[in-house]
């Protein structure tokens, strides 16, 4: 049996293979639209989400399966006290999978331990969300034509952003990617990126603390937002959350191939204003985040045409 | 030089860092085992100048020491059996560490979950980095 934790927990050939199949969900959904007849997934969402888990509802629905879940701590047993190994042992014997959503790191990961059902992380805190990065990858891929040679601009919260810390991890594994690191210093991607990742597989970096210079070099900008759920000061969040704003006039710095990514939900770190901006993306990847997640729960249940 | 009685079976820990041995007594759980320990704190040292050593007196396979090369590699272990010294053990970096370590990240599923192993891996041999399995925050002291 096999769990998504990490986005490393899939290869580059496993990945590719994912990636097609989500294209081929996108060209042909008709074809995909009982592969899941008879099985439920568990969506196990202990903080808010409206993207993800709405995403991860819809690819079941489209598969042809059925959903059921609970959408925040406070209306589940983890209320009263109960421990995530309890909670999937129990999960385990109502679905044939599980997506789960929570605020502390390694969470899935605890679950997946005592599971008898697949396991998506679908968020773990400030640590990782790797269907968000196959997302990413899916839009990059899609759009660009390629998940190698690229420059890629990550800015805003590169401490506490998850998404930005899988997306590093897998896109190192593609030749000539290049990052370009904009964030405040107390927002810097954490030690274990830097070193672990970067450093050991020798990837060109810079950190900056401006974009505006950079905006130039970048085939991919992916901004993120300064989440205030990560931040045990209000006082610091107040400070740091408008730190990186991109409206109309840093576009018309950027080169008119680079597209902008956002996992969303944004607050005013992408002004409206460029909303209309071919260039910007991050609408087209809610869409590729449907067929990413259906390819996701066809792969983990072995329902995928090679089984 | 203070004298303590030599052992019959059990463990001789030598060259420990001048004042490192209580915390060693800690992290083997010394204090949990029902068995004769000896802590000799600030014995002259030729090599050191001054050293700690523990002697364990108690079966060879109560104690798990792969936790002693995270905490100095340097450190001789001597096995004794029928108060002969029949092995040295050489120490080396455990590949991971149960329940020694604490996950000090306050958003890590450790800090509310009390009944879960606290699980270290080594990620870099070379800078004896330890990262937590569940949300890979590196260990510091």
């Amino acid at each position: 049996m096999r769990h998504l934790l990490n986005p490393l927990d899939f290869t580059v050939e496993e990945t590719t293979k994912l990636l097609d199949l989500a294209s081929d969900i996108e060209k042909n959904p008709a074809k995909y639209s009982e592969k899941c007849k008879g099985k439920k997934i568990a969506t196990l969402f202990y903080e808010p989400s409206t993207r993800t888990r709405l995403s991860f509802e819809a690819a079941m629905l489209n598969l042809g399966g059925s959903v059921l879940g609970f959408s925040s701590a406070s209306s589940s047993s983890a209320s009263k006290g109960e421990s995530v190994s309890d909670t999937i042992r129990m999960v385990s014997c109502y679905a044939d999978i599980c997506a789960m959503r929570h605020p502390k790191e390694g969470a899935p990961t605890v679950a997946s331990m005592k599971s008898r059902i697949p396991v998506i992380n679908a968020g773990d805190g400030g640590h990782q969300h790797p269907t968000q990065t196959l997302t990413d990858m899916m839009t990059i891929r899609s759009l660009k034509g390629r998940l190698d040679n690229l420059t890629i601009g990550l800015c805003g919260d590169l401490k506490f952003g998850r998404t930005v810390h899988s997306l590093i991890k897998s896109l190192v594994r593609y030749e000539n990617i290049k990052f370009i690191l904009i964030s405040p210093k107390e927002l810097k991607i954490p030690s274990y990126i830097r070193e672990d990742v970067l450093d050991a597989n020798n990837i060109p970096y810079e950190e900056v603390t401006h974009m505006e210079d950079k905006l130039k070099d970048l085939d991919i900008l992916y901004m993120t937002r300064v989440q205030q759920e990560r931040f045990f000061n209000e006082e610091e969040y107040i400070r740091l959350k408008d730190s990186y704003i991109l409206d109309k006039e840093k576009m018309n710095l950027a080169n008119e191939g680079m597209l902008v990514l956002h996992p969303l939900p944004r607050v005013n770190e992408i002004s409206v204003e460029i909303d209309d901006d071919p260039r910007a993306c991050y609408f087209k990847q809610v869409q590729y985040s449907v067929y990413v997640r259906m390819a996701i729960i066809l792969t983990l249940l072995g329902l995928t045409d090679n089984n | 030089m203070l004298n303590v009685g030599s052992l019959k079976e059990g463990f001789v820990l030598d060259h420990i860092k001048a004042g490192k041995s209580m915390e060693i007594y800690k992290y083997l759980g010394l204090d949990k085992l029902d068995c004769q320990v000896a802590i000799i704190k600030n014995a002259k040292s030729s090599k050191m100048g001054r050293k700690d050593i523990i002697k364990i007196e108690c079966p060879i396979d109560v104690i798990n020491l792969d936790i002693l090369g995270y905490v100095d590699h340097n450190i001789t272990v001597n096995i004794i059996h029928d108060s002969t010294i029949v092995d040295k053990k050489q120490l080396t970096l455990p590949k991971s560490i149960k329940n020694v370590l604490k996950c000090k990240n306050p958003r890590c599923i450790t800090s509310i979950e009390q009944e879960l192993d606290h699980i270290f891996y080594l990620t870099d041999e070379v800078k004896q980095v330890y990262r937590c399995k569940y949300c890979e925050e590196k260990f510091t002291n």
